[in-house]
């Protein structure tokens, strides 16, 4: 039966986090997002020792629910929605919460179910830990299939090679926590996508070097690292999915981590919306200004109706990422919803934060609030998990029934 | 808890409507838009269907099926997917019947409804917009004065679907300047009643519309729907608004499908028009609008189903289901290029519809 609310211990917990969000999150967004590289680690050993925040933040993938609790029975759904109240909170500081991030992901999606208990096992206690994920090459974004580093297997190790950029949370992953790196990188060249397998990397591993730390328009809190595999040996059973190259399916495995991934990054991006929405009805309220729904054209002021406007792609938005979560907690086949969520949400925020400074004027532009900060903070999530591009390419592909040889 | 997975009978009701929108109303889209009248085999396979029966109270004689929003905005996709003109013409006597059986008084269910439960095809209407360029629900004109013996009505409405065909228009009014919106039923016949020839539209030929007038219209003290208590109208309202955002979706639906079967064929320059990434992200995105446009009549058709009268939402997905339906069958036509503008192709045709369904209010009820 179709229906748009919520369990009623969801609703609370989600109260518990939008409390986290408005009392921890903002009034530290400013700071961090002006001194960037540095940590706010009170706010990390708050968030990793908040009864089991840590562990929820792991997308469930296609397989059985596990576990009990809140958000049990539908861990994806209970994932964006946690997602969109911290965003909401702040982008950048969400993304630097230590947890297994997209790295933890990855092995949720593709891990056996004893690497599952291996890697991400420490991550429900001890000391703050960050897991994250590189696949981006300075040759190579969006086209991963075109990565260069490698992995040779020599006897029961893999040696990795190459180097990798952009990665999320790279540094406390690699440097700064127990934490790890999951790694793409080709067996074979020659057998193209088949050959591109995902392998996880120890924090500390001899070989593994954080070379870089980017500075960025937004999500600063957040830390970007650039990474050096230099002979980085890793034991065999490092190895997602399975060592074999099967040109027939290709590198569906790797692949299927975005089915989890960009209805998150859908729900950032719709977190970040809404505080800006937020933000500008509040204060047009102080101004004694309503937004009069229902009123006709000739009625509606042209302030009034780009709001109307902001707040419906936010929430078609909405509405298509809790459809792709949804479809993954019921087992099924969801990257085309999910690349549509993707899609929608990256350009609609785009458009709304950029949107909300025009209709405050110069306040909004002022750095003394938060408004410029989530413009900036919103523009990633139409580039990472897929550029807004790569996602209406894979939706294409879907429609059409091509490959993508066939429509690249 | 969130899910978008529709009950057994839901997917019932879709799918009879779906094979009913594939084999009758499809086909007949285009001689009806060019004119020709609906065939009376279409109108017959219709009543089969049960448009307003299945939903009569089976005191009335009709199956007694629960009403629900979400129900209905399914249906009306799979109609307008079909054809939107039709959809509106053999769904409009839902719209006289519907606020009855939901705000009508026993007297008004037991005096108007029975007619519903026969096998044919009944009329009915109701008469909402205002031909002026700046109408909106807010600023109904349309006024009804109490007198000692009944009410008078004074006011203009236009695109009233089957007016000339119904026994009886349901009509919306104002009774005061500070008052909301009620309704009163007014028999065709009644004196100051003048209902034009058929209206000439842009588009949505399949439906008959015309305009009414009102010009000192007397009609009986028991003529206001609801009796005293009057009626929930922003629930109409929202009732109407779903049904358009469904029939956007349904539209869309039809012209995105059009285009896409269309790209993988066309070639140009070597290769299918879908192929190429201009083509191929137009179609892309009309497929988002679609489902967009879905899941918002959904939401706010759920919060009907609450009890809830769901002014925003309805509102909301009004607003964004006129945009988009519209950009979707535009670029449908854009799809098709040259061939787009020839009337061999339905695109034109849906990007006309789509233009009326965009600027309209009424056309149909969930
Ligand atoms: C802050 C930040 C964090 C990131 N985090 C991670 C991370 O944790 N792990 C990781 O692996 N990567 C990460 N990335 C990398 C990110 O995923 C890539 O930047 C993104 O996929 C785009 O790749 P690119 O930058 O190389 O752009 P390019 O691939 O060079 O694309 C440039 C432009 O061309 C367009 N384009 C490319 N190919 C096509 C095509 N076939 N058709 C049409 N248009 C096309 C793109 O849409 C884009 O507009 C991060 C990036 C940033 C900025």
């Amino acid at each position: 039966m179709i229906d748009f609310e919520f369990e009623p211990q969801v609703i609370e917990r989600l109260k518990l986090y939008h409390t986290i969000a408005e009392q921890m999150m903002r009034p530290i967004s400013r700071e961090y997002d002006e001194r960037e590289h540095e940590k706010p680690w009170q706010f990390f050993e708050t968030m990793w020792s908040a009864a089991g925040a840590a562990a929820e933040f792991q997308p469930g993938g296609r397989e059985k629910k596990e576990g009990a609790g809140v958000g049990a029975r539908a861990r994806n759904l209970y994932t964006i929605a946690t997602t969109e109240e911290l965003t909401w909170g702040d982008a950048g500081l969400f993304l630097s919460i230590p947890n297994a991030g997209l790295g933890g992901a990855a092995i949720a999606a593709a891990g056996t179910p004893e690497q599952k208990q291996r890697f991400l096992g420490p991550f429900r206690g001890g000391k703050p830990k960050w897991g994250a994920m590189a696949i981006t090459e300075p040759g190579c974004g969006s086209d991963s299939a075109a990565i260069t580093t490698t992995a040779v297997r020599d006897g029961d190790e893999w040696v990795i090679n190459g180097t990798k950029i952009f990665c999320t949370s790279g540094q406390m992953a690699a440097e700064k926590s127990e934490g790890f790196i999951v790694v793409w990188a080709t067996l074979d060249k020659s057998a193209g996508r088949a050959g591109i397998k995902s392998f996880v990397v120890p924090h500390g591993t001899p070989g593994m070097t954080v070379v870089r730390v980017e500075n960025k328009l937004g999500i600063r809190a957040s830390d970007t690292a650039m990474i050096v595999f230099d002979n980085c040996r890793v034991p065999f059973d490092h190895i997602l999915g399975s060592p074999e190259i099967n040109r027939e399916r290709g590198f569906k495995d790797v692949m299927a981590t975005f089915d989890a991934t960009r209805p998150i990054v859908a729900a950032m991006a719709i977190g970040v919306g809404r505080a800006a929405l937020d933000f500008v009805r509040d204060f047009l309220n102080q101004q004694k200004i309503a937004i009069r729904y229902g009123a006709g054209l000739y009625r509606l002021t042209a302030a009034e109706r780009d709001f109307i406007e902001m707040e419906v792609q936010l929430k078609a938005a909405r509405l298509l990422t809790w459809r792709a979560a949804w479809m993954l907690d019921a087992g099924r086949q969801n990257s085309l919803e999910a690349s549509m969520a993707k899609a929608k949400a990256g350009l609609a925020v785009t458009q709304i934060t950029q949107k909300a400074i025009e209709l405050l004027g110069p306040l909004g532009y002022s750095r003394r609030m938060l408004l410029e900060k989530w413009m900036r903070d919103a523009k990633i999530n139409d580039i990472f998990e897929g550029t807004q591009q790569i996602n209406l390419l894979i939706v294409a592909r879907r429609i059409l029934g091509y490959s993508s040889r066939e429509l690249s | 808890m969130i899910s978008f997975e529709p009950t057994e009978e839901q997917q019932m009701i879709r799918d009879t409507a779906a094979a009913f929108a594939r084999n009758e109303l499809r086909p007949a889209a285009r001689a009806v838009d060019e004119g020709e009248t609906i065939p009376d085999g279409l109108i017959a396979a219709a009543s089969k269907l049960g448009l307003v029966r299945a939903w009569l109270p089976e005191e009335h004689g009709g199956d007694g099926l629960m009403r629900s929003a979400l129900t209905g905005a399914m249906l009306m996709e799979e109609l307008a997917y079909g054809d939107l003109a039709l959809a509106a013409h053999l769904t409009a006597p839902r719209l006289f019947a519907f606020p009855i059986i939901e705000m009508g008084t026993s007297a008004q269910r037991s005096r108007y409804l029975k007619p519903f439960a026969s096998g044919n095809f009944v009329a009915g209407s109701s008469a909402l917009v205002e031909p002026r360029y700046d109408f909106d629900l807010q600023t109904i004109a349309t006024t009804a004065r109490q007198e000692r013996d009944g009410w008078i009505l004074d006011g203009e409405k236009c695109i009233v679907p089957l007016a000339g065909e119904s026994e009886s228009i349901l009509i919306y009014a104002r009774r005061g300047e500070e008052d909301g919106v009620s309704g009163f039923i007014v028999p065709r016949e009644a004196a100051g009643v003048l209902i034009s020839e058929p209206e000439k539209n842009m588009g949505l030929k399949g439906l008959k519309t015309y305009e009414v007038k009102l010009a000192g219209c007397r009609i009986a003290a028991d003529a206001q729907l609801g009796g005293d208590a009057g009626i929930n109208f922003a629930r109409i309202a929202s009732q109407m608004r779903v049904a358009a955002v469904a029939m956007a979706a349904g539209l869309a639906r039809a012209a995105f499908e059009y285009a896409r079967d269309y790209a993988k064929e066309r070639r140009a320059f070597g290769a299918p028009i879908a192929t190429r990434q201009a083509i191929a992200f137009m179609l892309a995105e009309m497929a988002i609008e679609v489902d967009a446009m879905r899941l918002l009549a959904w939401e706010a058709a759920w919060h009907l189903d609450r009890g809830e009268d769901a002014a925003k939402e309805s509102y909301l997905a009004k607003h964004y289901a006129s945009a988009s339906a519209l950009k979707v069958t535009d670029n449908a036509v854009q799809v098709l290029g040259g061939h787009g503008y020839i009337r061999e192709h339905p695109v034109e045709m849906w990007l006309r519809n789509a233009r009326g369904l965009a600027i309209m209010e009424g056309l149909a009820i969930v």
